[in-house]
């Protein structure tokens, strides 16, 4: 038995639903943030598992697109705790649950 | 050999992810981050993409995970440490686990399309002409992402006594 494409796309899952889940559950925008990485690097693994796993060598698209993943977790994850500093300076809080400023 | 390996690197990314999700204490849950980020950038190798689990092992263990325990140390919360999920926590481990047994099973489903066991990795310079030559357009406005990106924070995390100060 060697190792096949569905493995590596049920493990993406696994990742990308414990990702989910903490998305959901979590009360702290530092922890929802941790879990959006996870999910994002979930979709990598599936991109670069698909890209492994083609037919024809010469398809880089799926590495592509994981350096252009990377990049913009990247501008996320500074631009995103940028606003949590700035709203804890404000709030004195992180918690998601007490941020509902727009709620009507 | 492959096999081994990815049980062993798959379980320990998918345990610390689950430590991520469960953990009570947020630093031990940004420690768990980098545990899960390395492992996955030992899957990365195990596909044959070794110039992405260098990228992964830079970028995630060097960068984010310091920004991200950076916040932690600066905006310390108390009161985290004893209440950390929303009540309705069990609707979103049931949403999670419904997803999963939906991707899953069309994984298994269509598995029969894709699967083969000839993994063959590309070359660092291939993925280099590649990326400079038919993504360079991309590759270009990446960097200006970066830049709005870099630029917006500074904006927007700089203190700014003069709005906060009124108000508070």
């Amino acid at each position: 038995m060697s190792l096949e494409l569905v493995d590596f796309q049920i493990l993406a899952a696994a990742l990308f639903c414990l990702g989910l889940y903490g998305v959901l559950a979590r009360r702290s925008a530092v922890m929802v943030l941790m879990a959006v990485e996870l999910m994002l690097n979930a979709v990598n693994i599936n991109l670069i598992a698909f890209s492994a796993f083609r037919p024809v060598s010469s398809m880089i698209t799926g590495q592509v697109i994981v350096i252009f993943v990377i990049t913009v977790a990247a501008a996320e994850v500074g631009l995103a705790l940028a606003v949590i500093m700035r709203l804890y300076r404000r709030r004195g809080t992180v918690n998601v649950d007490e941020i509902d400023l727009m709620k009507g | 050999m492959g096999l081994v390996l990815f049980y062993i690197l798959g379980g320990i990314t998918i345990v610390a992810a689950l430590g991520v999700v469960t953990t009570r204490n947020i630093v031990y849950g940004a420690l768990f981050l980098l545990v899960s980020l390395m492992g996955v950038a030992g899957l990365f190798v195990v596909l044959f993409a070794e110039f992405l689990a260098l990228v992964q092992l830079l970028i995630y263990g060097g960068a984010i995970i310091i920004v991200i325990l950076f916040a932690l140390m600066l905006t310390r919360e108390t009161d985290f440490s004893i209440a950390t999920e929303h009540r309705r926590w069990p609707v979103a481990a049931v949403v999670s686990l419904a997803l999963f047994g939906l991707l899953a099973s069309s994984a298994i489903n269509d598995s029969s399309l894709y699967n083969s066991d000839r993994r063959s990795g590309i070359g660092i310079e291939e993925l280099g002409t590649g990326l400079f030559e038919n993504w360079a357009v991309p590759f270009e406005i990446a960097s200006i992402v970066l830049l709005v990106a870099l630029i917006g924070a500074i904006v927007i995390g700089r203190s700014g006594d003069e709005e906060d100060g009124g108000q508070a």
